[in-house]
This record gives C-alpha cells, sequence and structure tokens, in this order.
C-alpha cells in the first residue's frame, strides 16, 4: 500500500525512503534554523499533532475500516492522562507519562471499540459519538482530572525527554517532530506487516476474512487500541507541545470532525494522506484569512471568517468526496509521474 | 484410456513434474473424464452431511439434506436456482447455522461449524460472489490465506522479530508457490480488485489454496466466465486435485462443465437431494431431467449469496 514517501521522486531511481529522509533532513535540519516563531506556534505545531492524530485515525477508518467520531476523546483522554501521570507520579520521567498515557487512550478506546463486534458504518460512527460525550462530560464533571481548577484547565509541564529540556517553540517542534516521526514510523512498519493486511481484510470481506481464520474480533479491538494509542499521544502533543493549556471544551466534536476531514481529504488507508490533509485543514483558514481580508478589508472579520472557513471547507469535502475519492494523495501521485514523465521526454 | 493420459498418470505416480508441464499435458491430452479412478467407495468420507434442515423466517432453504463426500472426490452440486446450493456451501463453512442436522468434517460432528477454525479443520471455501480483498495486491490477498497459521503478534510483527519474519518469508513463498500453479504470476503486485472477473476469480481459487486445505468448497467457480475460461478453470480445479490430494465440492450451474469435472454429483431441487451418483447416472436420471436439465439456463447473477 502507500509507503511513507513524500518526495519528489526524480527520474534516475533513489531508493524508495529517500524522499522520507529528505523531508526529515529538511524538517530537522532547515526548518528550525529558517522558521520563525509564528511557522512554529500557528502551523507547525498544530499541523504536526494533527497529521499524528490523521495518522491514528487512517489506521481505524481507512485500514480496518471501522468508522469513529470519538477521535477528540481519545486525545484528551490522552492529554489528561499525560498530565496527571506527570503530576501525580514523582520522578516519572515524562517518556513514561506519554507511553501511559497511550496506554490509556488505547484502554478507552478497546471499550468504546466493543460495539464495533456488532455494529457497523454510520451505527458504529454514532455509537463511538458516546466516547466523545462520555469523555468530556467526564473530564468536565470530576474535578480531580485537572487537578481541582476551576475552569478545568490544565498547564503543560515542562518538556524533558532523556535530560535534554525542550523549550520555546523551536523546542517544542522538535520534541512533537520526534514523537510523530518515531509513531509514523512503527504505524508504517504496522501496515505493511501481516496485522495490517488484517486490517484491509477485515475491511474488504469480513466474512471472506473470518473463513481464512483473520481472527476477526480480535483485529477490530487491536485497530481500536492501536489508533486511540496513536490518537492519544497527538492529544499529549496538541496540549504540551502546541497549546500549553487546554480545557476539555477544546476536544470537542469539532475537532473529531477535523480529524476524519484529515483523513478523508488526505486520502484514507494511506499514511502519507494524513499529513496532506492536516496540512490543508491547518493551512487553508491561514490562507483564507489573508486573503478576505486583502480582498474585503475590514467586512472581513472574524464572524465572516470563521462562516466562509466552513463553507469552503464543506464544499471541499463534497468536491473530494466526488472527484478524488483517494484524497489528495493520489492526486499527488499522479501530478508527480506526470512531471517525472515530462522531465523523462525532455 | 488414451495414451496422453496414461502417460500424464505414470509420470505423475514417479517424478515430480512442473505444474505447466502437467497442465499443457493435461490440455493436449483428452480432456480428462471418467476414465480416470473415481476415488473408489471404500476411500473414507472426508465430510458429511446429516439431515441438515435450514429455514429463513418460514422459508425453506434445505430439507434433510444428507450428503457424503468420499477422499480425493470432486463432488458437484448442482440444480436450479434458489434451489438450496449456495446455502448448503454456507452451512459446510459455519456461515449459516442449521436448524437441525450436522455436518461431519473428518469424523467430528459440528453444528454450526465454527468459521473462525474453519481453516485449522482443513477446510477453504470461494465464494458466488468475489470476496477478494480489493486493497491488496493479488500477492498479499493469497497470502492471506495463510493468516490462520501465524503465531507473532502486531508488536513483533512491527520489530520485525525473526518469528513474524519467518512466518511472512513463509507465507508469501507458499502463495508464490500457488500464484505460479494457477499462472498469476504476471498479476502477483496489482491490486486485486483491478482485475478483470475471470482472474479475479482464480485468485479467489489461489487463496484458498494457499491455506492448504483437506477440503475446498467452491461456490460457483465459474459463473459468469467464457466457455473457454470455465475449460481452463475446471483444468485447474482438477490439477489442484491432483496436485494437492484434496476432496473439492463445487456448486456449478454449467451441466457440461460438471459432467466432465465431476466424480459424482449431487442434485438439489427445493432444498431436498432429488438425486446423487456418478455423471451418467444423473444424466439418466428422469427426476434431474425433470427438475433441471430440461429447464432453459438461468439468470447465473440473479441470486445473492
Amino acid at each position: 500500500m502507500s509507503a511513507v514517501t513524500a518526495d519528489f521522486s526524480l527520474p534516475f531511481s533513489l531508493p524508495r525512503y529517500a524522499g522520507t529522509v529528505a523531508v526529515l533532513a529538511i524538517a530537522y535540519l532547515i526548518v528550525p534554523f529558517v522558521g520563525t516563531s509564528y511557522l512554529f506556534e500557528a502551523i507547525l505545531l498544530p499541523f504536526l499533532a494533527l497529521s499524528l492524530a490523521g495518522v491514528g485515525l487512517n489506521l481505524l477508518t481507512g485500514y480496518a475500516g471501522q468508522v469513529s467520531l470519538g477521535s477528540a476523546a481519545f486525545m484528551a483522554v490522552g492529554a489528561f492522562a499525560a498530565y496527571n501521570f506527570n503530576l501525580r507520579v514523582d520522578g516519572l520521567p515524562l517518556l513514561v507519562s506519554i507511553v501511559l498515557a497511550g496506554l490509556s487512550a488505547a484502554v478507552i478506546g478497546i471499550v468504546f471499540g466493543l460495539p464495533s463486534l456488532r455494529l457497523r458504518g454510520f451505527y458504529l460512527a454514532v455509537s463511538t459519538l458516546a466516547a466523545q460525550f462520555f469523555v468530556q462530560w467526564a473530564l468536565t464533571k470530576f474535578s480531580w482530572f485537572s487537578n481541582d481548577s476551576a475552569s478545568g484547565v490544565i498547564d503543560a509541564p515542562v518538556l524533558s525527554l532523556a535530560g535534554i529540556s525542550f523549550e520555546g517553540p523551536v523546542g517544542r517542534y522538535f520534541f512533537a517532530l520526534t514523537i510523530v516521526a518515531v509513531l509514523t514510523f512503527l504505524s508504517y512498519r504496522l501496515v505493511s506487516s501481516q496485522t495490517g493486511r488484517n486490517f484491509i481484510a477485515v475491511r474488504d470481506n469480513e466474512t471472506a476474512a473470518r473463513i481464512i481464520g483473520v481472527p476477526v474480533l480480535r483485529t477490530k479491538l487491536l485497530a481500536f487500541a492501536i489508533s486511540s494509542f496513536i490518537i492519544g499521544v497527538a492529544g499529549v502533543i496538541w496540549a504540551f507541545a502546541y497549546l500549553r493549556t487546554v480545557e476539555p471544551a477544546g476536544f470537542n466534536l469539532d475537532r473529531s470532525f477535523q480529524i476524519l476531514f484529515i483523513v478523508i481529504i488526505g486520502g484514507l488507508a494511506s499514511i502519507r494522506g494524513a499529513f496532506f490533509g492536516a496540512a490543508l485543514i491547518v493551512v487553508f483558514p491561514l490562507i483564507l484569512s489573508r486573503l478576505g481580508a486583502f480582498l474585503l478589508g475590514d467586512v472581513f472579520d472574524s464572524g465572516v471568517l470563521d462562516m466562509t472557513q466552513r463553507i469552503v471547507l464543506g464544499a471541499l469535502i463534497i468536491l473530494f468526496l466526488i472527484l478524488e475519492p483517494d484524497g489528495l494523495v493520489s492526486l499527488w501521485d499522479r501530478l508527480r509521474s506526470r512531471v517525472t514523465a515530462a522531465i523523462r521526454r525532455a | 484410456m488414451s495414451a496422453s493420459n496414461f502417460l500424464l498418470a505414470n509420470l505423475g505416480a514417479e517424478v515430480a513434474i512442473p505444474p505447466d508441464i502437467r497442465e499443457h499435458l493435461a490440455l493436449h491430452g483428452e480432456r480428462l473424464e471418467h476414465d480416470r479412478a473415481v476415488p473408489r467407495p471404500d476411500e473414507p468420507v472426508a465430510l458429511e452431511l446429516r439431515g441438515i434442515d435450514l429455514s429463513f423466517g418460514g422459508v425453506v432453504a434445505l430439507q434433510g439434506v444428507d450428503l457424503a463426500v468420499r477422499h480425493g472426490e470432486i463432488r458437484a452440486i448442482i440444480g436450479p436456482n434458489g434451489a438450496g446450493k449456495s446455502s448448503l456451501i454456507n452451512v459446510i463453512s459455519g456461515v449459516y447455522r442449521p436448524d437441525r442436522g450436522h455436518v461431519a468434517i473428518d469424523g467430528r460432528a459440528y453444528r454450526p461449524v465454527p468459521t473462525q477454525k474453519l481453516a485449522r479443520l482443513g477446510v477453504a471455501r470461494t465464494f458466488q460472489n468475489l470476496a477478494l480483498f480489493k486493497g491488496l495486491s493479488v500477492l498479499d490477498n493469497v497470502a492471506a490465506g495463510r493468516a490462520y497459521v501465524g503465531r507473532s503478534n502486531f508488536l513483533s510483527q512491527i520489530a520485525g522479530l525473526p518469528r513474524a519474519r519467518r512466518e511472512q518469508a513463509d507465507a508469501r513463498e507458499r502463495a508464490g508457490r500457488i500464484i505460479d500453479f494457477l499462472h498469476l504470476t504476471p498479476y502477483a503486485d496489482r491490486l486485486a480488485g483491478t482485475l478483470p472477473y475471470g482472474l479475479q476469480k482464480r485468485v479467489e481459487l489461489a487463496r484458498a489454496l494457499a491455506a492448504e486445505p483437506r477440503i475446498l468448497l467452491l461456490d460457483e467457480p465459474m459463473a459468469g466466465m467464457t466457455a473457454t475460461e470455465k475449460n481452463e478453470l475446471a483444468d485447474y480445479v482438477r490439477l489442484a486435485r491432483d496436485e494437492y490430494a484434496i476432496t473439492v465440492v463445487l456448486i456449478e450451474h454449467d451441466i457440461g462443465v460438471v459432467m466432465g469435472l465431476s466424480d459424482r454429483i449431487a442434485v438439489l431441487d427445493y432444498g431436498r437431494k432429488i438425486a446423487d451418483g456418478t455423471p451418467q447416472e444423473i444424466a439418466s436420471d428422469q427426476r434431474v431431467i425433470d427438475a433441471y436439465l430440461g429447464v432453459p439456463p438461468e439468470n447465473e447473477d440473479g441470486e445473492g449469496i
């Protein structure tokens, strides 16, 4: 299936991972030195967190075929779990808190994934809404989760991994980038393994999968667990590296839909797709607001901007579903093969 | 027995002939048929159905169906549309739970047959409507037939631990051999969903064979194929039986293909078995002629699973 490469393929042959290495090299070696604080705070950090959430949801929805509208809930579980592990267990390394947060999200994911053993499609999507509402309610209702803060807001701790502390926008960017890169790599390993192929088998034909001996129930729950783990860690990045202070209301249904749109627009069952989708979702409102302010001046206030965003985004999604169901990633691949062909001819 | 058949049979007994040459011989020899050894009546029974009743609401799909299939036999089940043929396969594979009666696989009785353990029991099947994994390559589809063997968990697969790698290599190698055997090599890396219908049917056969079953259930493997494709597939089925010593239960509409391919034939009509015997016996059975052979061809694609 789709590789993780997001590269400009050259007409002569390069190893398949060359593009990925190039992107990572730029991300680690060039971006930190040329980027402005605005680039990190407003674009790259949310992009990384949402990309990772998109990768997580794509494992569940794109690969294993189980629709979920609870992504934001799993992000919230991750964020609040990491906060509490870090707060309440003295001397627990941040990395361990993050892994435990992912595992907490995975457990919640399995619980809310149980209906998938009976339900499919829309019905499953509706049942995952339960996760969305329940988690948000629990985090608001029990102030223990936010250490009895009056507004339910939590503040991120100092980020340090293995003795290195990540401060400032650039530091937090490194922190997020490293976690995203590692988990994306592991996801790529997963989808190209037997388990990943079992996901696709369950998605494409559940009965046939059961008959050839794929453990369908276990595979579905595993998909929920792994997906929620990754989305939970994405929640930690969202809370600790990007926003620094979050409240349960920040992880509402809108966020779940946003992640689903990332997956649909980027391309289902494609790990690269999550990054394309997240880039569009993050950059598009900024472009729109600049463009609006430039064209319409003062009329284009934040209310109008918000509404325009929704309208244009809605239109985009409809267009994608009709014209390019395989998402940005297939658009990109076609463009690339055309460019490569043109270069070859020249 | 024709000379080339004789040659083939003798060679097959002594030396391993590459599958493509065998196939070549089979195609050019007289198309086999009943002079080839019908499994002797004393072969043990591989699969037995006893008194199977199945109904959906008030609609009776199967009524008191008995069937005994011997080891190494190619057993066809024929009958008009709606006669209950696919239901029978679905009962054998555990997709449907019969109201009464049981299915015995290698002497052990089940009701219903545990679908999840089917592959481990040595049973593989294909579907009337294509049931391939469209998003996987042909090779991965066929390798998926080995899913029931896997013991490694996802963590060891991500980490690429020796056991996971061994399992993967083994599945791919066996899948590769089956793909060669069914002449699918040029398509091994194509997504299964992009292949033409006839090839997809063959990929499904390959996936079933990859499980190395002792009993193979084929639900209309030739539906919607041209005559040439049908004969080709019939040859593959026969070769697979000879090569891997499997028992085949086959549903097919095309009476000509069935007559040439099967050792014995059971005829269903309105959920009951009305005849059971060698192709010659079936061809001369008046009830069968009335129920089935006398009616014009049916709309083959018009019925569901």
